[in-house]
């Protein structure tokens, strides 16, 4: 939003392709070689994902350890709010008790959201100041990255494995992989079918954690390049916008649709947020299904 | 974009934040949670035990009433009876007292009477020599007279 206050600082002249460009490029120790480079590291992820991950920390064991059981202070009302609503989610999809679920769900319900919010911040402000610092480039919504997405949908899928084998064992684990949906009484038309089980149910398998990632960064991409795309209304006429007629309606613009599109964005942040939560909750619940 | 160490620093922030909101977030929270939907529920029960006990006390209170009110009109109704017959024991010895008075003074009014019928006896007897003595004009020895005098005096 409001990208009109800052571009003007930049160069007039800036084109849509590299204004875009611009946005979606993050701030590295050096350029990208290839599709996978461990020695690149995005610091701006890096940094503000650590940094909402101390906001949520912070607020969460702050008011955990300075929490009452007797009248609750409204922060402590608010945090005990989401306590319990995702205490009541993972008590109806998951069937066992585990230490471990109900946190995992918070946790990323929480760190996720944050993460989308970072969205609604004005598209060019928090790049504009890092400019006049001189940091070339920086992306300030962390599920913008597909390493923070799958940052959090491999761990997911670790434990996936990892309670399914807890559950079922090893070869409780193999066989739900191989003897459905096709299964049969003879041993020779069962020893058939493994193989066509196995190409059937692998992909779904390992679709989860695609799919979990994908879902997120797909929804948040988008949302991102809106209002990079909101903002090209007065990219190229910045300087200029204010002395004519079009110009005020293309600020007018920008300002109706960006406050139009942060609304439905920050929906969009929190429902993406509770979908990925739940489907966690969802596939570790089957995992530890006994059959 | 591309897939870079920032993928494992993710993971390594994840993780541990996973583990403080176990450790430290979520066991706390949840514990102080269900401390207060202890504390609800025993308020409630007391509430209900409370509300119960009222019951009681007020039903027991209304039975001590109604005693209270029963042994009073008992109580009442005794004294009235009572009262009644004190009433008639001195209506009874009213009765008597005066009938007694009456009696006496009657008594009394006889006794007069008679002693007035006397004395006029008497005097008539003398008034009546004083007359004799006054016709014959001489003197009547009351005393030689006595026995006509005492004649006369009864004839009266």
């Amino acid at each position: 939003m409001f990208s009109f206050m800052f571009v003007s600082e930049g160069t007039p002249a800036e084109s849509p392709g590299v204004y875009i460009t611009h946005h979606i490029t993050f701030l590295t120790n050096h350029a990208p070689r290839g599709i996978v480079d461990f020695s690149l590291l995005n610091f701006d992820t890096v940094i503000f994902s650590i940094l909402l991950a101390v906001v949520f920390g912070g607020f969460f064991v702050g008011v955990a350890r300075r929490a009452t059981s007797g009248v609750p202070g409204k922060l402590q009302c608010f945090i005990e709010m989401i306590v319990e609503f995702v205490d009541a989610q993972v008590k109806d999809a998951f069937a066992g008790a585990s230490p471990l679920i109900a946190p995992l769900a918070i946790t990323i319900l929480c760190w996720v959201f944050l993460f989308n919010l970072m969205d609604i911040i004005p598209i060019d402000l928090l790049p504009s100041a890092a400019q006049s610092v001189g940091l070339g480039h920086l992306r300030i919504v962390p599920s913008t990255d597909l390493n923070v997405v799958f940052g959090l949908s491999l761990p997911v899928f670790f434990l996936i494995i990892f309670y399914n084998i807890k559950m079922k064992g090893l070869g409780g684990f193999i066989g739900s992989l191989t003897l459905h949906p096709f299964s049969s009484r003879n041993w020779v038309v069962q020893a058939l079918f493994v193989p066509i089980n196995f190409v059937m149910e692998l992909p779904s398998f390992l679709a989860r954690p695609v799919s979990l990632a994908l879902r997120l960064y797909g929804n948040m991409y988008a949302g991102e390049m809106v209002f990079a795309l909101l903002a090209l209304l007065t990219l190229s006429s910045a300087s200029t916008a204010l002395m004519s007629a079009t110009g005020w309606l293309r600020i007018l613009g920008q300002v109706g649709l960006g406050l139009a599109w942060t609304f439905f964005d920050i929906f969009v942040a929190a429902l993406q947020a509770f979908i990925f939560m739940m489907l966690t909750i969802v596939y570790l619940s089957q995992a530890s299904e006994h059959h | 974009m591309n897939i870079n160490l920032t993928l494992i620093i993710q993971m390594v922030v994840f993780g541990l934040l996973i583990w403080i909101t176990m450790r430290w977030g979520w066991p706390p929270l949840m514990a102080i949670i269900e401390e207060r939907q202890r504390k609800i529920a025993q308020g409630l029960a007391a509430a209900d035990k409370g509300e119960h006990e009222l019951a009681q006390a007020q039903e027991r209170a209304n039975e001590i009433l109604r005693e209270a009110r029963e042994r009073g009109g008992q109580i009442i109704e005794q004294a009235q009876h009572r009262a009644n017959g004190i009433l008639e024991e001195a209506r009874v010895n009213a009765n008597q007292e005066g009938q007694r008075l009456v009696a006496s003074a009657q008594q009394q009014i006889g006794l007069e009477a008679s002693r007035a019928r006397e004395s006029l006896r008497r005097e008539i007897g003398e008034f009546a020599v004083a007359a004799a003595s006054k016709l014959l004009e001489r003197e009547i020895d009351p005393r030689a007279h006595q026995e006509l005098i005492s004649k006369l005096a009864a004839q009266i």
